[in-house]
Formats: C-alpha cells, structure tokens, sequence
C-alpha cells in the first residue's frame, strides 16, 4: 500500500531559507510527521521539528500543512491524493529558530503575566465542594494542549508584529476565561484582561475556533463572554456599585487584581 | 552579546550561537549559573520537586528537553489514585497501601508504598489549590473511578485526561512562583566534587537544543525527574523524551539502579494503523465498562484469573456484569487485574491464533455503555480512535495489544529523602526505582510523581542549605570534557554509522528479544547484540551544525538508551523466576526466594561504552504492625 510521497520542506533559519523538495515512501494510515520522521531517519538527518507524543495531546508539532495550521502528528496523509505534493512550513506569527521549529517563547512570556488562581478556603474537613456543572466550562478551556495554533492564525498579530506587546491572544483569553469562571477564585481580571492583555482588540473573526485542534469554541464560549463580563464591569454603574456594596453572585468575594 | 566578546564574529545573527566549535571548548566561554537546585525534567514530579524547594526557599532551575507543558504526564490518562474516600467511605490509606504492595507482587520498597498511600490524598487536593478541575461526585467532591488493582474506586480525574489537567497546574503554579525554567535544555553530565572520600553533588552540564550552545550548572544538589525507557522498545507508548537519560545520568555519576528487568508493557495500547501502534488506550475504558474479546467474541480474561487474585475476581460472567452496579455483592471483573496479567492474558490469545485483524483483541465499551456516557467519560479516546484510526469506539470494537509503558525499576533511592547512593543526587517519579515492585498499578504513577516530587525538592533544598558554606568543587577539565564528550558526534573519523539507524536496530533488539515473555537464550543473544550496537555506536556521525539538530540530540542520547537496554537485559538474564513485569518463559513460576531479592546495577568504571555490573541485595522488610493488612479475611 506504500506509495512515494513527494514533499516540500522549508528548510533554513532566521536568516532565510528555501522549500526542499523530497519523495519519502509513506505507508497506509500515516500521518504528515510520520513522513517528516522518515525524511530526518534516511535523508535530512538534521531537519528540525518539535514533537513529543504523537497523539494529539501534547501539542508540540504545530506547523503549515500547504498553509494550513495543523498539528503534524494529526494530519493524515490519506487527507491528501497520492500523487499531491505536500507543503510543510514553519508557523507563520513566530520567529523561525530552524526549519519547522520556532521561537514560540511570546506565548509563555504572555502566561507569566496572568495573576495566579487565588481560591477561597477549603471547607471545613479539608475538602471543596464545586458542581459538575459548574467546572465544566473551564474544563472545556482546560483543554487546551498549548498548541499556539490560535496564537499563529490570529489576524491580530499574524501580520502585525506590532501588536504583539500589547495582545496577549486567543490562548491567554482561555485562561483569563477560565480564571474568571472558577467558582472558587477570588481574583477579578476584567480590567486586566481588557487593557493589559487586549482583550478589546479582538474582533471576534473566529479563526482561532477553527483552526484548534481540542475543538475548543474559544470565540463562543470564552471571548464573548469575557468581552461581556469587562462590558458589565465598564459600562453598568449600578453592577459596578451593588457588586462593590453587596459581595453577591457571580462576583462574590473577587478583588480586583 | 557585547561587541568586546571575542566569540561575535563567529556566532549567529539571532540565537548567538557560536558556530566555531573551538571558541566553546574554553571553559570561561560557557554560560553558567549559580542555584541551589537543579531539577533535571518537567514533568509531574520535576514542576512538583521545584515548587517543594521554591517553597523550602531554595533558587530552583527546572532545566527540560522540551517545551515546558510538553513532557510525558501530559500524556496520562486516567487519573491519579489517593484514597480520599470521596466515593467509597470505607477507602485509606491501609487499603491503597495493601492494593500497591500486591499489585507490585510485594517486591516494592514498603516504606515508599507507605508514604505514597499515605500522602497521595493531599497531594491530589493541593492540585485542586492550584487552579486544577476535577470531576465531581453529585455532592461536589472531587470523583473518584474505577481502575485495575484497586479495590476502591480512588482515581481522581478529569475525563481521561488527567495528566494534562496535572501537568498543566503545576506549570501553571512553576510560572506564578516564578521559578526559573530552562525549556528545550538537555543534561548531559552530573559534576561531583571528587576530592572529599564520598562524592557529593556539584553541577550539571548542559546544552541548549535551539542553539547547541552549552551551559553549565553550579549546584549542590540535582533531582532526577526525567521519566522513563520506553523509546528502547520498538512498540511504546512513550514518547522520543523516554531515552533513560536520569537512568543513565545517575549511573554514570556513581548511584546504582534497581530491579530494572521490571518493565511495564499496558495491556491495551493502539495496533492500527501502523503510524499509532503503541500509542496508549487508558485503562479507564475498562474501568468504565470495556470487556475484553477475542476473535471467537470470547471474555478470554476469566481464562487466565491467577490464583492469586482469586478471591477478589468474579469467575463468571454474570459475577463481573453485576459488579458494575452493585459493588458490595459482586466482585471486579478480570479485565480489571493488574496490568501485568492483562498483558501476558492478551498476548496469549494473540499467539494462540484468536486476535483481532490486526493482531490485537478487540476491547469494547460501545455494547455497555451509550454514546453521551462515552464520549463524556472518555472524550481523547473518542477523539484519538475516530482522528487516526476513522474507528467509531461509540459504536464499534477498539483494536488493542501491549504496548511498552512504564519502567518499575530506576534509581536506587532512599525512600524519606529519595537522595540516591550520591549526596546531592535524588530521583523521583518513573526515572526512580521501588515504590512499585514488579508491577506498578494504575493510578499509582500521578500520584508517585506528587508525592515523591515533592519529598524529593524538600530534601534537596535542605541539603543545600546545610551545605551552604562549603565552596562547590567543580573543575574547568571536567567541564571541557563535558563538551568534548558531546560534540564527538561532529568529529568522528572512519566509518559512520546514522543514529537514526542504531536506535531501530536497538528498538528491534528490546522488542524481539527482552520483551513481555523472556527466555534464557533470548536474553543473552540480545546482550551480545547490545554489545555490538555499543561498538557501532562508537562510529556515530551526524550531518549539519549544532543548532536544533535533532539528529545530534538522538546520537547524545542513544548512548543513555544503550546503558539501560543493557541494564534492563542484564537483570532480565538474571533473575530466573517470572513476576510483575518480567516474564521468563523458562521459570514461569514467582519464586518466593527472588520475591524477596532486588537486583542492583552500578557504572563502576562511570564511562560511557564500559559494562554494567549487578549484585543482588534483601529486600527491605516490612515491620510487622503492617503485616496483618495482607492477611486474608
């Protein structure tokens, strides 16, 4: 069933660099970083990729699969015609360190600057108490497997390095979000969110949704609603006030960090 | 970067690497760094020994070959065992502790079962301190599921895919506590300070991966958090990490190893497609309901129900169905023994002619459980079947066999402190050995991680503490050394051989020779055949230059892989009776005598290439106010 697969590969570093072109033999049921993996064994001993798990759940193989952001451990060659060339190229928002690897450091350096989960005390016999349903919207978040995916298609900073400083991206709303709908946190990141981490730059386009590969619906179900929650903080004086007064819902026992 | 650095005009443009080998062979010319703690590894238990000796108030570097949140716990699955009674009232510590030590086969290191019994439970709510989303039980406790081994359901998860919502916490906590991290950094060497008669902890040598510069460590004390084996054997569900790097470090620095012949193979691992044979199917879609079948459509488990776990596994079918709702009349199912029995049961039916068409046995949960209950309890399986293997496990059958998963044994450790033979040198997590005997349960490994990450920062933090004012002894030829020893690669003269190449013949070798059932003649043909690769390996070349090269990573660390395939091969030979996760085809039997022995490996020459030695050594007894735990009722 194996047939040869013919390959374009960049090949270079933050200098610049070329597409390689390659034939690797490739077998039924493989996946785009199967081929890769060939091509280092046997022909480019030295070519650079980043992967860990080969499953899908670590997040590390991130690349453009003929332009297209993909996890190279999740792109089956069978979504290809035998006789199609397949394009492989770095992640497009981050520096090229070498070949399919980049520096990807922007989005950890962004992770630094999230006010860490402060909760209330445990209950009385050591333990918590939190509803199913309750976690389970920042489980769906909690997902995320740190592909940066929705960072690299981002139109914010895509093309827009200048953006960068100010723009934390569609990664960092998921956990603002998350952080914000913890029933036990006590921190309120809404401002933060906001100004700091440019919240307010996003213009819900939804490529993040599209492109991630946990399926998380990270403009739905994190973005509006955190768009929704800084709105109320900013724009409803009676909230703003009765939430400082009163300590109830939703905003019970949360300090503004 | 100045331009008064004599290095600039040979270094590249963005990482600053210097691309002239010989600039780097001056030892003023490394990076280095001062810190109290090197933890060696990200994973679960390298973030939990950093944060333990952030908060002991230690400066920590955690120093990772990847990403950081990329490491192998992302990769676990089902959960992480602590007795917290959150399900079944009637579950401690006691019990937990007897489940491991049989699971193990009562060759664990009893002390360790303790401490991880014990302890496990607030380890797993600290998680929950931190920002980490458990399952819930109706009353808003965390939930706690089924797994092989354990006599309660005590594994607290999220979905299946704990080990990310593990993985992630502790990362998340690292960065708010603002430990220092050195991602995608690999060690190559452990300094000791040679002049005091016992060898004492003095730094680590490293390389960047971006860049193939190197760095160097100054410290007193290094854990060992770097995982396991797994990339030796050709069907795995480890990922490239898993090349023995902590087994071989701590070897190579005078520590010894134990019990290595124990290897994990998981029952159920993917058999096709070929591109994801290995890769793990938790153990959760048994608990959860899955049943094992041949191809006759036989429940072949109750076949193979050994007498040791008789009197706590149904014989028929009926027995085992009932046990799903009613747990106090019924007892588990055989598909929920302990891993080892699983994976010898299916290789059995496998060899017998009555696998599944691929060459596994079919394990299906679509005939018990509907749609919503799987795709809720077992979302990443869904995913995973459906993505790679257009496989609809709502609806059909899974495909499943042995996989390699976990190594028992690993670096000989105190069990309090987990300081090896080497002061200043701990272990924790799979790289150390003990804790799980002959066979480790599931569950057991999070919880591992937790626990003995955290006892192992503490002791490690002390340690630099009490030695605080003594200067660290750590010589400019032992760090050039270092760095000749890792750029041979680039140098080597006559014939070349391809690392690529040398780690697939060595994945043959395990895989063939030292896999899940052994035999005398086996084991020593494949030592000879590791000897061999040892002598190729002497020739290893690579292409390119030393920025992200993954080929030259590969050929640094096939030489950790060799030691321990050797190690492994070696003890395998040795110990002539089968428990746990060694099977020898030629003493089937679990010979009490061995059951209370331990095999030890030493590096006594602490050169790469120079053979392994191994003794044995009683096994630690247990005292006897825990003896009545394993008296049957």
């Amino acid at each position: 069933m194996g047939y040869d697969l013919k390959m374009r590969v960049w090949r270079g570093d933050a200098s610049g660099g070329d597409l390689g072109d390659y034939s690797v033999e490739v077998e039924e049921g493989e996946v785009v970083l199967d081929a890769i993996h060939r091509l280092q064994a046997t022909q480019a001993g030295d070519l650079a990729v980043r992967w860990n798990c080969k499953a899908g759940k670590c997040g590390s193989c991130s690349a453009e699969v003929n332009g297209r952001p993909r996890l190279l451990c999740m792109t089956r060659l069978s979504d290809f015609e035998e006789s199609e060339t397949i394009t492989v190229t770095p992640v497009r928002s981050f520096p090229v360190i070498r070949d399919l690897v980049t520096d990807v450091s922007f989005n950890y350096e962004k992770a630094k600057e999230v006010p860490a989960f402060a909760p209330t005390p445990r209950d009385e016999d050591g333990k918590r108490r939190m509803a199913q349903q309750d976690v389970e919207r920042g489980q769906e978040f909690r997902k995320c497997i740190e592909c940066f995916l929705c960072q690299n298609v981002c139109h914010v900073v895509r093309d827009h390095e200048e953006n960068k400083p100010a723009f934390a991206g569609p990664r960092l709303f998921l956990r603002y979000a998350e952080l914000d709908m913890h029933p036990l946190d006590t921190n309120d990141r809404r401002n933060l969110a906001q100004n700091a981490a440019g919240l307010g730059m996003c213009n819900i386009t939804k490529c993040c949704t599209e492109v991630c590969p946990e399926n998380i619906k990270i403009t739905d179900n994190a973005i509006i609603p955190m768009k929704e929650r800084v709105a109320d903080r900013k724009y409803d004086p009676v909230v703003w006030l009765g939430s400082k007064i009163f300590k109830r819902g939703d905003r019970a026992g949360r300090d503004e960090v | 970067m100045t331009s008064a650095d004599p290095g600039a005009g040979t270094r590249h443009p963005m990482t600053g690497n210097r691309m002239d080998p010989a600039e780097e062979t001056e030892p003023h010319g490394f990076e280095s760094h001062d810190y109290d703690v090197v933890v060696v590894g990200a994973g679960g238990a390298g973030l939990r020994a950093a944060i333990a000796a952030h908060d002991a108030g230690a400066r920590v570097a955690i120093v990772c070959k990847s990403l950081l949140g990329k490491a192998h716990t992302v990769m676990a699955e089902g959960g992480i065992a602590a007795s917290m009674g959150n399900v079944y009232p009637d579950d401690n510590w006691e019990v937990h502790f007897r489940d491991t030590m049989r699971g193990g086969k009562m060759l664990n290191n009893w002390r360790m079962a303790q401490l991880h019994a014990q302890e496990s439970p607030e380890r797993v709510l600290e998680l929950e301190e931190w920002g980490a989303l458990f399952d819930r039980t109706p009353d808003g406790l965390i939930s706690q599921r089924d797994f092989g081994g354990h006599r309660f359901a005590r594994l607290a998860h999220v979905g299946d895919r704990t080990g990310l919502e593990m993985i992630r916490t502790l990362q998340q906590r690292a960065v708010a506590l603002g430990i220092d991290v050195f991602m995608e950094c690999t060690v190559t060497e452990i300094f000791t300070d040679e002049d005091r008669e016992t060898p004492s902890v003095s730094g680590a040598f490293a390389y960047w991966r971006e860049t193939g510069r190197f760095v160097v460590f100054r410290a007193p004390s290094v854990v060992l958090a770097t995982g396991g084996i797994g990339k030796s054997y050709q069907v795995t569900s480890n990922s490239w990490e898993y090349t023995g790097d902590g087994h071989a470090l701590a070897l190579r620095t005078g520590a010894s190893l134990i019990n290595m012949e124990f290897v994990q193979f998981h029952p159920t691992g993917m058999v096709w497609p070929p591109s994801v044979k290995g890769i793990l199917v938790t153990e959760s879609v048994r608990g959860d309901g899955g049943a094992l079948k041949n191809s006759d459509g036989d429940r072949f488990m109750f076949n193979y129900i050994p007498e040791y776990f008789k009197s706590e596994t149904a014989d028929t079918i009926e027995e085992a169905e009932g046990w799903y709702a009613d747990k106090k009349n019924n007892r588990r199912p055989p598909e929920l023994l302990p891993r080892d029995e699983v994976a010898r049961a299916i290789n059995s039916e496998i060899k017998a002619g009555r696998g599944s068409p691929h060459g596994g046995v079919f394990l299906d949960i679509a005939s018990r459980r509907d749609a919503e209950f799987i795709r809720r309890r077992l979302p990443s399986m869904y995913h995973q079947f459906k993505e790679l293997a257009d496989v609809d496990i709502t609806a059909e059958p899974m495909e499943v066999g042995p996989t390699c998963h976990y190594v028992m044994g690993g670096v000989e450790v105190d069990a309090d402190t987990e300081q090896s033979l080497v002061e200043g040198l701990y272990a924790a997590g799979e790289v150390a050995g003990g804790m799980h005997g002959s066979n480790r349960l599931g569950g057991n490994s999070l919880s591992d991680l937790l626990v003995f990450g955290r006892r192992a920062g503490h002791s490690a933090a002390y340690h630099a503490f009490k030695r605080r004012d003594r200067p660290l002894n750590l010589p400019d030829d032992a760090v050039r050394a270092s760095a000749e020893h890792a750029l041979a690669p680039f140098s080597v003269e006559g014939p070349s051989e391809n690392p690529y190449t040398i780690q697939k013949d060595l994945q043959d070798v395990m895989q063939r020779l030292v896999g899940i059932i052994r035999k005398a003649d086996e084991l020593a043909e494949s030592l000879v055949e590791i000897e061999k690769l040892k002598e190729r390996a002497k020739h290893l070349t690579v292409e390119g230059h030393r920025q992200y090269n993954p080929g030259w990573h590969l050929a640094l660390d096939l030489s950790n892989m060799l030691i321990v395939s050797e190690c492994i091969a070696k003890a395998a030979l040795e110990r002539e009776a089968s428990r746990g996760g060694h099977t020898r085809d030629d003493f089937p039997n679990p010979d009490p005598e061995w059951g209370a022995r331990n095999l030890v490996l030493t590096l006594p020459s602490g050169q790469v290439g120079d053979s392994v030695e191994l003794k044995h050594q009683t096994l630690p007894g247990m005292p006897e106010d825990l003896q009545p735990l394993f008296e049957e009722k």
